[in-house]
């Protein structure tokens, strides 16, 4: 296959970037897109050129480094799949493919493609966790979770925190992501005890990261490598009201997004 | 070098609780006067780093990757091991124990592994109250299911993506320690040497990653938690970032580093399809639960569509060959086989190097929704990478690259032969032996990061006593130094060939020479090649742009140049080990039926490889390995 690619270059978080055209020529249907971009990388240093800059580690599609922009679709056209675990054979030999960044307000371009995801982590940060200190556990068998508990908690909790939901939105919204963590923890019994605090202060912390608000588009569960159903920014918004009924000093100021 | 395990006298059973309490501990209101550095945000690390901080001390914590959640512990699929005999199907913290030391070929350290088994419980225990969303059965109590070496099922899974789970778990562990001050989070931050100061690990040299910037970190100890290296053979099932800096910097910097031949190749991933090939896919383990692996009897039917085999035409060669466990042979046999019989001219698939797994016998019997739940993911990804429908058509795999049971030595305590420097997970060497079961990589780094390492690093802070380091002494300010001449030197040689183009050969040569199956003749000649290629390298490698930017050909380049080296301890460490054992399988050592032949009498000990300056041979030394409580025996899954 042979197609022409434009990419975005951008040389660093200050500087302005552009679209550049580049020929991508010999593929094999049978790689991935990242091997795509390898193939045009090495030619890139060969001729002593920078070659484009992207995140990407397992290339399995499950740590959730790699994503960027394929013709305006956040990983581009196949549906529930991460950039690396795209293949050439979805492309027409020919095409023309536009790849760009994610686009975000709070995912600052550092170069190129690659992105910065920080405030990812700081919504978990937040309250994205269950605090049981090591050591303090009882038998796993004490407390039984119903089968149906732990595979919703699954569905939610196989969230990659790659960032397309945002990508994706018209609103630059982290909720489908962040309501995915809520979700995954408020669905086990041993998330209970801090439910509440949970939602209000991630939901607090996703606004101050400078995310938009959702308004259900549902943008972001066409675009979830995992297929996340935007059913959890539902499971999000309904504890996130019972966190500002019921508790006292935590309640956010903000809305739900 | 003395090597002394520090392995507690008594009762194997009492070991550990006995030096827990012999231990020092360090108390509450002194332990937030040290700083610990974790590198590495993996299930070692990240346990570690989380706990480390719960129990009080500082904690710089730092990964590659832009978040700490994705370190590649994030990519196992089957599950993870504990002795909890849940199903009561005969299991014990001994039989875990036996299990390991006999899949590990005899070639551990009994006192470690059995405390191994021991913790196996807990970490089922802490993961839960974590919500680490484990399989249940309708009952509400947690599923298990079997695994490659074992009789018992004790295998503890979240469907195909365990491993991603149980990270979760730990980094959001970690996160919360981060929110409260504990730890300071470092990403895209790369460790490119150890501080080493009056013989003590005292802190480390680290580029960020994007600025560019070289600074050094000072602490009262390091972890280091950086996994293994496996990308060393360029084509593996690690991640693309996985590399051996840390552990190959603090080598040279005087931390031994033991068997390094022993590498474990996965027998469940998906086949090569090209040149282009930039990394390998495995197929959870757990596939051969239910999968049967086949090849044509026959050389001329191994171009005919598999479903036009007739099933008397089919050779299911692992239940021929070990009826007891069939398809759950351990890794090391099971990737052999495939190797052989290929070997043979009976591979199926692009170059003939494929074996089929084949499930329609499983849906026959359970049905396809059933397949479907228990397999579905992978099934998925399955059709993704190769556009066949597994559901329909039997998969192919073949062996590949995927775990190291070397790394750098260490004793009870999991300290290296540098005061100082603790390592933990598939960095360090210690409890798989030549061989890795299947779902125990999660259970050893989550015991060691959990469990261990915050008892035995209080034991080191609360017995020495530690004088403060300058960030501008003389030691800190050669390492820094030799930082910044190496990248320089990466920089400057502007040659003609990408650093990718190095790494593919490097790995080519490797997988031919000291791959699954070695003799002493072609690793002889892989320790001709290695040294010849790696001075090419220097010279010849083309290297972009500048070091005060995000550069990641610089990145690469500097990882491939420790591989080079790595390279030609593993193929000396093969080399010397005159025997077969686990993933080590030497062409001259074999029974008569083609299975691994130990000579216990002379290789049952550890080989520690001690740095003694470049071009110089390293230094072996041998730690031996005491069997007090299990017979040593030829292995056997018949």
């Amino acid at each position: 296959m042979n197609l022409t690619l434009h990419v975005w270059r951008q040389p660093g978080p200050t500087a302005n970037g552009g679209l550049e055209r580049y020929e991508a020529r010999d593929i094999s249907p049978d790689m991935s897109f990242l091997e795509m971009l390898d193939v045009v990388n090495e030619g890139l240093v060969e001729s002593g050129q920078m070659p484009i800059a992207f995140d990407h580690d397992c290339r399995e599609g499950i740590c959730g480094s790699c994503g960027m922009m394929i013709d305006g679709v956040a990983h581009g056209p196949m549906q529930g799949t991460a950039t690396c675990q795209l293949h050439m054979r979805s492309f027409a030999d020919g095409a023309s493919i536009y790849i760009e960044p994610w686009r975000s307000r709070a995912f600052p371009v550092i170069k190129d493609l690659v992105v910065n995801r920080g405030a990812l982590d700081r919504i978990i940060a937040a309250g994205g966790f269950i605090s049981a200190p090591t050591g303090s556990a009882q038998d796993a068998n004490t407390l039984p979770v119903p089968k149906q508990s732990a595979e919703d908690a699954m569905d939610a909790a196989a969230c990659i925190g790659c960032g397309a939901c945002v990508a994706a939105c018209p609103n630059g919204s982290a909720s489908l992501f962040t309501a995915a963590k809520i979700s995954h923890l408020g669905f086990l019994p041993q998330g209970q005890p801090e439910r509440s605090r949970r939602a209000s202060r991630m939901v607090a912390q996703m606004d101050t990261e400078g995310f938009g608000h959702c308004t259900l588009y549902g943008e972001c569960q066409d675009a979830c490598p995992k297929d996340i159903s935007i059913d959890m920014i539902a499971r999000m918004n309904r504890d996130y009201l019972v966190a500002s009924l019921t508790t006292r000093d935590e309640k956010s100021a903000a809305g739900t997004g | 070098m003395e090597l002394r395990s520090k392995s507690p006298s008594g009762p194997l059973e009492k070991k550990w609780d006995k030096h827990r309490f012999e231990m020092k501990l360090v108390n509450p209101a002194n332990k937030r006067k040290y700083t610990v550095i974790v590198v590495g945000s993996g299930l070692a690390g990240g346990a570690a780093a989380a706990t480390l901080s719960e129990l009080g001390y500082n904690v710089k914590c730092f990964c590659f990757q832009d978040s700490p959640r994705r370190a590649h512990s994030i990519a196992a699929q089957g599950g993870i091991n504990a002795a909890k005999n849940y199903q009561n199907d005969g299991d014990s913290i001994y039989r875990l124990f036996y299990d390991t030391i006999k899949g590990g070929d005899f070639r551990a350290r009994e006192s470690n592994v059995y405390r191994l088994a021991q913790i196996s419980v807990n970490i089922i225990d802490q993961c839960v109250a974590q919500g680490v969303p484990f399989a249940r059965e309708y009952g509400g109590l947690l599923a298990n299911r079997s695994f490659g070496g074992a009789q018992v099922s004790r295998t503890f899974y979240a469907r195909g993506q365990t491993g991603q789970q149980l990270l979760l778990g730990a980094y959001q562990a970690l996160e919360k320690e981060i929110a409260k001050g504990g730890v300071t989070m470092y990403p895209r931050t790369e460790m490119l040497d150890l501080v080493v100061v009056g013989g003590r690990a005292r802190g480390i040299v680290v580029r960020d990653m994007v600025s560019g910037t070289i600074e050094t970190h000072l602490a009262d100890d390091v972890v280091l938690g950086t996994g293994g290296y496996g990308n060393v053979f360029y084509l593996s099932t690690n991640a693309k970032g996985s590399n051996a800096t840390a552990i190959w910097r603090a080598y040279k910097r005087g931390a031994a580093f033991a068997n390094p031949c022993f590498t474990q190749i996965h027998p469940t991933c998906i086949p090569v399809s090209g040149e282009h090939q930039s990394k390998l896919t495995l197929m959870s383990e757990s596939l051969r639960n239910d999968g049967r692996v086949w090849v044509p009897k026959r050389r001329e039917d191994c171009g005919k569509r598999p479903q036009d085999i007739p099933e008397g035409d089919r050779d299911y060669y692992l239940e021929r060959k070990y009826p007891s466990f069939g398809n759950l042979s351990p890794r090391d046999i099971a990737s052999r086989a495939a190797k052989e019989v290929c070997d043979e001219g009976r591979g199926v698939g692009p170059g003939g190097r494929g074996v089929y797994l084949d499930f329609g016998d499983a849906i026959k019997r359970v049905g396809k929704d059933r397949i479907a739940e228990r397999y579905g993911n992978l099934f998925e990804m399955y059709e993704r990478i190769t556009d066949e429908n597994p559901y329909e058509v039997p998969m192919r795999i073949y062996p590949a690259v995927h775990y190291t049971m070397g790394g750098l030595w260490v004793d009870y305590n999991l300290m290296s032969t540098i005061p100082g420097l603790h390592v933990i997970g598939e960095a360090n060497f210690s409890d798989h032996g030549a061989n890795r079961l299947g779902a125990s990589a999660l259970m050893q780094g989550l015991a060691d990061g959990y469990f261990i390492i915050p008892a035995t690093i209080g034991d080191y802070l609360g017995s020495n006593k530690l004088e403060p380091v300058s960030p501008d002494s003389a030691e800190v300010k050669a390492t820094e130094q030799a930082v910044r001449e190496r990248t320089t030197k990466l920089l400057a040689a502007q040659g003609s060939r990408t650093v990718a183009s190095f790494h593919r050969e490097l790995g080519k040569t490797m997988w031919e020479y000291c791959g699954m199956a070695r003799d002493a003749a072609g690793l002889r000649k892989a320790l001709e090649i290695i040294p010849k290629l790696r001075e090419e390298f220097w010279n010849d490698v083309r290297v972009p742009g500048t070091g005060a930017e995000l550069n990641q050909s610089l990145e690469h380049a500097g990882r491939v140049a420790d591989f080079f080296e790595l390279a030609e301890l593993m193929c000396l460490d093969a080399l010397q080990r005159e025997e077969s054992c686990g993933g080590h399988f030497r062409m001259e050592h074999q029974t008569p039926d083609g299975e691994a032949l130990r000579h216990d009498d002379q290789f049952a000990y550890a080989a520690a490889w001690e740095f003694a300056g470049d071009g110089k041979p390293p230094i072996l030394n041998k730690e031996p390995l005491v069997f007090e409580n299990v017979a040593l025996s030829q292995r056997s899954y018949k």
